[in-house]
């Protein structure tokens, strides 16, 4: 069968990679910031704001890098907010991520229509430009994954290698998981819980930055109202069905993506909410699959000091 | 006279609530105003507009009024669940499968007359609602999960699946979008103020209210509840059953939320329609933080954020900035309500300001 075999195709392990991408970035921030023991469900709207960003630093500087910049800058402020929220002020946690969801929707809006006088879509930018990376596209067979590619392919697998080994490999991550579990005794023993905690809450807005300007720049060369559709929440499943880590919270993504690529490449005849729903009922069917005995963050929102 | 000390120190905590409510009100409404001004809007223009938009005439006010009604729904949902010491984001789940529970029911009944159909669609909506609600409250009592992803996920299965009724079996003949066939007119609600939105739906919602606080001041379910939302161990010691308060609170929380999505079916649209909500279940968080969960406090909350949402396209149309700036004045709301510590902190950074403290 033609179909089943594209299933395996060098094309479609590319639009996974490509579908994974910006899921992934926010998955990874969604935990690191939780295993720093505060709760996001402000991930969507950090998207949706360094979307937004992407395109205005582009648009301002004409240069999409500064847009991938303004895009990490934009989430890391947010990231900042919620952080301020959260730990200096001990707002409610799962409220402050609705009231930044709500708060994101509509500023972009409103900065949109400011700016380019426009409501819900913004103008045209200039795309982060692929590149090609010159002696590992020799390499046999694994070497086109270096051709022509985004720049985001090889950035999001540097964030996921480097998250994965700072959060095991090093002092800091066993520090930072230590916070999450048991934050008192972490005190106790020294650690400087609320910077670990600032630091991490600011790294995950950034990555949610980042993975909303892969859509506004390189999926497409404008802001379009609400793009973020729901990703920021399903990254959230990803961190989860990921048992927070690093490493698992992108392949989680990567399973997420192949549904969807699944459904685009192969056209089944499979009703699109069907497709769209999978990432929640399997994170569900994890959930209540490991019941009580999850692997999160044992003091995750606790922030009783 | 005399009031008794116990009363005094509840209407001394009210008081420094409301305080509360309206000092975050201003301060979102000021944030909001530099907003504007940094984008090169006249806030001032904007403000006005909003409230002439709002209450400038009686269509306005029946529209804010109108708008109100399914913020003052979800709000008692999310308050219901608050007092047994839960956070049920899953408001907007809810209140889609009750909306389309709702409206399978008025269209099956058919011909049948006004006092049956009517009633039988709400209760089914409820049922739906209160169903999914109930799950939530059975992953957290039963299986130790955290309500607030388990409902989160679960808001995105249900809505997704009213989205593919509507998109599919239940979707109307001959239409180009995503709807269902029209419920039968005896189904509808009757509207109060002829040519306005504003329906008699307005009833139920202050019904609710008024049954929700006295359920929580006056019944031993309302206390039980709250007793599981003060301290989960005295509740045990006192030989509440803590697994069964948590699904029924839940269930009944969903259900409330339900009646969100009925009554927009049945006051406004007399069909389901794709994605109508624009978030309902999650600004309802907002109305009940903002009123301190007070059933009461949540109509003049829910009316706040209804006369927003009401004035925001004459604010658009005669300052000339995006009706979306009201979703930021109601996100730094949320922001600021849920933050008491931001006044306080201020009042003290003041006070060493002037010298004070």
């Amino acid at each position: 069968m033609e179909n089943l075999s594209y299933l395996f195709s060098f094309d479609m392990l590319m639009t996974i990679l490509r579908l994974a991408i910006p899921i992934g970035l926010a998955a990874i921030g969604g935990t690191i910031c939780e295993r720093s023991g505060i709760i996001n469900l402000g991930i969507e709207g950090m998207m949706l704001l360094g979307a937004f960003g992407g395109v205005l630093g582009t648009h301002l500087t004409d240069n999409p890098w500064m847009g991938v910049l303004m895009a990490i800058f934009v989430g890391g402020l947010i990231g900042l907010l919620h952080a301020v929220l959260c730990i200096k002020f001990k707002t409610n946690q799962s409220v402050s991520g609705v009231g930044i969801n709500i708060l994101a929707t509509g500023l972009t809006v409103v900065l949109t229509r400011a700016v380019w006088k426009t409501d819900g879509i913004s103008g045209q930018v200039d795309q982060l430009p692929s590149i090609t990376i010159p002696v590992l596209q020799d390499i046999p067979f694994i070497g086109r994954i270096f051709v022509n590619q985004s720049p985001y392919l090889f950035i999001t697998i540097a964030v996921v290698a480097i998250a994965w080994f700072v959060m095991y490999k090093t002092k800091v991550g066993l520090r930072l998981r230590a916070i999450g579990d048991h934050p008192k005794a972490a005190e106790t023993v020294g650690i400087n819980v609320k910077k670990y905690r600032y630091v991490a809450v600011i790294i995950c807005g950034m990555l949610c930055g980042l993975g909303g300007a892969y859509l506004s720049i390189v999926q497409n060369n404008r802001f379009i109202n609400n793009m973020v559709a729901g990703r920021g929440f399903m990254a959230l499943a990803a961190n989860i069905f990921g048992g927070w880590n690093p490493l698992g919270s992108f392949l989680a993504s990567i399973v997420f993506a192949f549904a969807q690529a699944v459904r685009i490449k192969l056209s089944i005849n499979i009703p699109d909410q069907f497709v769209q729903m999978l990432p929640y009922v399997i994170t569900l069917l994890v959930l209540v699959g490991i019941g009580g005995k999850s692997k999160g963050p044992e003091a995750l929102g606790d922030m009783s000091d | 006279m005399q009031m008794n000390p116990k009363r005094r120190a509840t209407l001394n905590a009210m008081l420094s609530n409301l305080l509360l409510s309206m000092a975050a009100i201003v301060l979102s409404l000021i944030v909001a105003a530099f907003i504007m001004l940094t984008v090169g809007y006249n806030p001032i223009k904007a403000y006005l507009a909003l409230y002439d938009g709002a209450f400038g005439s009686v269509n306005a006010v029946s529209n804010t009024l109108s708008k109100s009604i399914p913020l003052i729904f979800t709000g008692l949902a999310f308050a219901f669940a608050s007092k047994g010491g839960m956070f049920n984001i899953g408001g907007e789940g809810q209140l889609y499968v009750g909306a389309l529970a709702s409206t399978a029911a008025a269209i099956a009944l058919g011909n049948a007359p006004r006092f049956i159909i009517l009633p039988a669609a709400i209760f089914a909506g409820m049922f739906a609602g209160g169903l999914l609600g109930g799950f939530v409250g059975v992953a957290k009592a039963k299986l130790h999960l955290n309500e607030v992803i388990v409902a989160i996920m679960v808001n995105y299965i249900a809505s997704l699946l009213t989205s593919y009724f509507v998109n599919g079996p239940m979707k109307a003949a001959k239409s180009m979008t995503a709807q269902s066939d029209l419920v039968p007119s005896s189904a509808l609600f009757q509207k109060i103020i002829p040519k306005t939105q504003l329906t008699t739906a307005l009833y139920i919602a202050l019904a609710a209210v008024v049954i929700i606080y006295f359920f929580f001041k006056k019944t031993r379910a309302g206390y039980n509840i709250r007793v599981v939302g003060e301290n989960l161990f005295a509740a045990q010691a006192s030989g509440v059953n803590k697994t069964m308060v948590i699904i029924l609170t839940m269930g009944a929380s969903g259900a409330i939320a339900a009646l969100a999505g009925v009554t927009e079916v049945l006051g406004k649209y007399g069909r389901f329609i794709d994605g109508f909500s624009p978030g309902f279940g999650f600004t309802g968080i907002a109305v009940a933080v903002l009123a301190n969960n007070n059933p009461f406090g949540i109509i003049v909350t829910a009316m706040l954020f209804g006369a927003l949402d009401s004035g925001a396209l004459k604010m658009s149309y005669v300052a000339g900035i995006s009706a979306n700036m009201v979703m930021v004045i109601q996100g730094l709301v949320i922001l600021f309500v849920a933050t008491p510590q931001i006044v306080q902190w201020m009042n003290k950074k003041g006070g060493k300001k002037l010298g004070k403290s």
